[in-house]
């Protein structure tokens, strides 16, 4: 029985490339978007995630050579901005000071030509999705409104015109923490309820966990990891990426690969490890093995657990953090280590100068792409 | 796609393209009405004099030679003391109204707005007005006489005196507005910390105040300077039978005829404007006076 | 700036160079209702150098025709400018910044220099001079003044209001005219009133382009200066002083207006 097909990406970025003049913006990207998914683009300032956005909302266009995007199967690198039937909510929200609310929400209906009472009534369910009562806010200017509610006519603007895109630009980053919550979770409610594809950049690691189906790490350029949630901060592929989502502890030394088993190895200061041998093997030679911290622990000289790797280390400094404890540790070569322990309530064991243990597990390390 | 589309396309298909159609209109107007005027005027100094006015196609430097006979050197030479008494004066007067309106709070608008009026008003109605206060009968005069001053009147219209005033009271907003904008961003720190460093005050507003004022100053002393130079209705209503280069100017384009040597003399003034321009690179720190009304 | 009050003779200077500016024109404006045709001693109010006005047609004459000259000048030069400074600011120009540097050009070229350069361009071309060279004349000294104006509001406008209308199916065209058109009218408008009170008030470049029969209204008064101090002159100049301060103070407030009026 043949399994059904998976239906065409909404989405296509073919090895595009986006030059300013000499700088660089964006290197031969090339990832797919699902229907319907919560697709993030995550990285930090000047990474190229913004300008993937505007090249795919029509602002920017590739470089003459600079690759192929599609949407929705069709190549649409020349095609303008209004012709694209995208939906975008802008940093700041772009909404047009010289018009009321329901004059804003409506301006893309009146633009294609809707009949008056369509519009009137499309408008009034827009705002009923984005939850503001029509009736208040519809007269109101956007100067008058909070910060929130703004966002808000940004998404009914954007929204009203049933697109099959929408493209969120940094869409919380002006929002105080709590409002910043509550927001999150409206986009996952607006994305399940109406099934839009939403693209969010941001460059907030937290924000893109919570949001995200798949997240793109961008850095410098280029595009490092795509991958749900779980792939990109459990499975690394690149230092940066390591770096990037939460903590990482990045362990260097030579390796030799035995496919199929545990590779093996070896640090400059003499001491070993053990780590599983990747599907696709490197070459043997150099090579950076990443952790998290809360995948190592910390023993005794002596203590180590029976099929864990060990690595001789001397505690530094512990950091309490209310849920857990930061013990940042340094090995005999001198690279840093941070292991993070659950706070159990007893006192804590470790003190400044004392000797221990590094142990993981050798199936939990990640070989990075260099 | 329709036509309105197709064409849209095509004016965007190029980067700088949509620019480059808008600019055209108001570029091309502009070089037919300001730079051709320029070159044209500068060729025509090379030209030789025709009998009856205007010009024979001959080139010629008579022109220029005429420039350097001892007359016009010597009106040459008084319009420019007079360009940098005016400077001068205008500095003096200037600074410190600069000073008080960055010092000024909320009465920094009304104070701005105040100093740039004048400029926006009638030059003629300027002019005449300070005819109507200086001359012999006129209301100084009239105060004076009724203070129980000279039984006669003091001569104050058609002197040097009575020039330079107009010409300061012409130039003043130009020397003003730099100043303030460079004034506006100093920070009033470095004065305290001056003076807690034992300077005291004639010691902070030269170590400290006029060096950073100084490109406010360059950039006012260059708008003053020039134009200045070129005054025409002030020497004309005001200076009686003192001539100064604008009146001279004018004269070559009235009765005396000689295009050739009126355009060599405005080369010279648009090759000063031009050499101050290229110094200063363009504004840079200077705020226009349309920018500064609204 | 610190609290310390302002030393007493830089207070002085700056109050005489304020007093320099405006004491001429407010004396003006106050003789112009002196009632006393020669003397300049105050003789009581009167308004009969201001009906006079009525019974000297030349004066009526100029002033209409300076009115019609800067109304055609400031809309070519209005239209002109914000072509200008839409090209600057949108358009992707890669020599943006020397052009508006070029811009300034004609702002701080002596008027003079102005004039001669355009009566010898009239008369190679074989222009006759008239209304039409004073046309031309004052929309090109406009054109920098109202770029600068609305290249400032420009500026301040944020770009991605554009985006944000061209991702919600506007063209380029269909934003302009119902997004940034009606952003910038306000200064549109203020540009418009300056490029009309510079061209009203022009005299020097005038004075050149004009032909034998181009009467403006400086022009006008320049012709009656010469002759001497008249009464007459004072009202007529009050007058000038008086629109010119209100059309400015127009001209002020729309760019000072926050957010454009509401639009139907």
């Amino acid at each position: 029985m043949m399994a059904p097909a998976a239906p065409p990406p909404i989405v296509e970025f073919d090895r595009v490339s986006k030059h300013f003049g000499a700088t660089p913006a964006v290197r031969a990207v090339s990832f797919a978007i699902q229907p319907g998914e919560v697709f993030a683009l995550l990285g930090p300032s000047g990474c190229g995630k913004t300008t993937t956005l505007r090249l795919l909302a029509g602002f920017e266009t590739p470089d003459a050579d600079g690759g192929t995007i599609r949407l929705a199967g069709e190549v649409v690198n020349a095609r303008r901005p209004y012709e694209r039937r995208l939906g975008m909510v802008f940093q700041h929200y772009a909404l047009f000071p010289h018009l009321s609310v329901e004059r804003n929400v409506a301006f893309g209906l009146e633009q294609a030509r809707r009949p008056a009472d369509e519009i009137r009534r499309r408008v009034r369910a827009a705002l009923e999705l984005v939850r503001l009562e029509p009736d208040t806010f519809g007269p109101r200017r956007p100067d008058a409104l909070s910060g929130g509610q703004r966002q808000r006519v940004a998404l009914a603007r954007a929204l009203v015109l049933e697109p099959r895109l929408l493209l969120l630009d940094e869409p919380l980053g002006a929002l105080d923490l709590q409002l910043r919550k509550e927001m999150q979770l409206e986009l996952k409610r607006l994305n399940r309820e109406l099934g839009i594809t939403f693209v969010v950049v941001t460059h907030d690691q937290a924000e893109a966990l919570v949001l995200a189906d798949r997240i793109a790490v961008m850095g410098g350029g280029r595009l490092h990891q795509v991958g749900t949630p779980a792939e990109v901060y459990e499975q690394p592929r690149t230092r940066f990426v390591a770096g990037f989502l939460g903590e990482a502890v990045v362990l260097a030394g030579r390796a030799a690969w035995r496919p199929g088993g545990l590779g093996t190895v070896q640090r400059a200061d003499g001491s070993a490890f053990t780590v599983a041998t990747p599907a696709a093997p490197p070459a043997d030679g150099e090579v950076e093995v990443a952790l998290r911290p809360e995948w190592l622990d910390l023993v005794p000289p002596g203590q180590a657990p029976a099929g864990e790797n060990a690595l001789p280390a001397t505690v530094e400094d512990v950091i309490y953090l209310g849920e857990t404890l930061h013990v940042l540790a340094r090995l005999a070569d001198g690279s840093p280590a941070r292991v993070a322990l659950r706070n159990e309530g007893r006192p804590v064991p470790w003190r400044r100068g004392d000797a221990a243990l590094l142990v993981w597990d050798p199936a939990d390390g990640q070989v990075l792409v260099p | 796609m329709s036509a309105r589309r197709r064409l849209l396309a095509w004016a965007t298909a190029a980067p700088g393209r949509a620019g480059a159609l808008l600019l055209a209109p108001g570029a091309l107007v502009l070089v037919a009405l300001v730079a051709i005027p320029l070159l044209i005027m500068a060729g025509t100094s090379l030209l030789e004099r025709g009998t009856y006015g205007g010009v024979e196609r001959a080139l010629s430097g008579a022109a220029y030679a005429r420039a350097l006979e001892p007359l016009y050197l010597r009106i040459l030479g008084r319009t420019a003391a007079y360009a940098v008494a005016t400077t001068a004066l205008c500095a003096l007067v200037g600074f410190p109204m600069a000073w008080c309106i960055a010092r000024a709070g909320r009465w920094r608008g009304a104070l701005l707005f105040l100093v740039v009026l004048p400029f926006w008003t009638s030059a003629l109605v300027r002019t005449y007005a300070m005819m109507f206060l200086l001359r012999d009968s006129g209301v100084v005069n009239t105060l004076l006489r009724a203070l129980g001053g000279a039984d006669r009147p003091l001569h104050l219209l058609y002197t040097p005196g009575a020039v330079l005033l107009g010409l300061v009271t012409t130039a003043l907003p130009f020397m003003v507005l730099p100043l303030y904008a460079t004034l506006e961003r100093l920070d009033p720190a470095l004065l305290e910390a001056a003076e807690v460093l034992g300077a005291r005050p004639w010691a902070r507003f030269a170590r400290v105040i006029l060096p950073l004022a100084a490109p406010g100053l360059a950039a006012g002393a260059l708008l003053v300077f020039v134009p200045t130079l070129g005054a025409l209705l002030v020497p004309d209503l005001m200076g009686g039978k003192t001539m100064l280069l604008g009146t001279l100017v004018q004269g070559q384009f009235g009765p005396a005829r000689d295009w050739p040597f009126g355009s060599a003399l405005s080369f010279v003034m648009m090759g000063l404007v031009l050499l101050g321009f290229l110094l200063r690179r363009g504004p840079g720190g200077v705020a226009a006076p349309a920018e500064r009304v609204p | 700036m610190s609290a310390r009050p302002v030393p007493r003779s830089v207070g002085a200077l700056a109050l005489a160079g304020y007093a320099a500016l405006h004491v001429p024109l407010l004396v003006l404006a106050l003789f112009s209702f002196n009632d006393a045709r020669w003397a300049a001693d105050w003789r009581g109010g009167t308004l009969r150098w201001y009906a006079a006005l009525l019974e000297r047609p030349e004066i009526g004459r100029a002033l209409r025709a300076s009115v019609a000259v800067g109304a055609v000048a400031s809309t070519i030069a209005t239209a002109l400018g914000t072509l200008l400074a839409l090209a600057l600011v949108r358009g992707g120009l890669r020599r943006a910044r020397a052009v508006e540097a070029a811009l300034w050009l004609p702002v701080v070229t002596p008027e003079i220099v102005t004039g001669v350069s355009l009566v010898l361009l009239f008369s190679g071309l074989g222009i006759e001079l008239g209304y039409g060279t004073v046309i031309a004349a004052h929309v090109a000294f406009a054109i920098p003044f109202v770029t600068v104006v609305v290249l400032a509001r420009l500026r301040a406008m944020d770009g991605a209001l554009e985006e944000a209308a061209m991702s919600l199916g506007a063209d380029e065209l269909a934003t302009f005219r119902r997004v940034t058109l009606p952003l910038l009218a306000p200064a549109v408008l203020s540009a418009w009133l300056l490029a009309f009170v510079l061209s009203v008030d022009d005299f020097v470049i005038t004075f050149f382009v004009a032909g034998p029969g181009t009467t403006t209204l400086p022009l006008l008064v320049y012709a009656m200066a010469r002759r001497g101090v008249e009464p007459v002159i004072n009202a007529v100049s009050t007058l000038v002083l008086a629109g010119t301060v209100v059309l400015l103070w127009l001209a002020l407030r729309l760019t000072r207006a926050p957010s454009p009026p509401p639009r139907a």
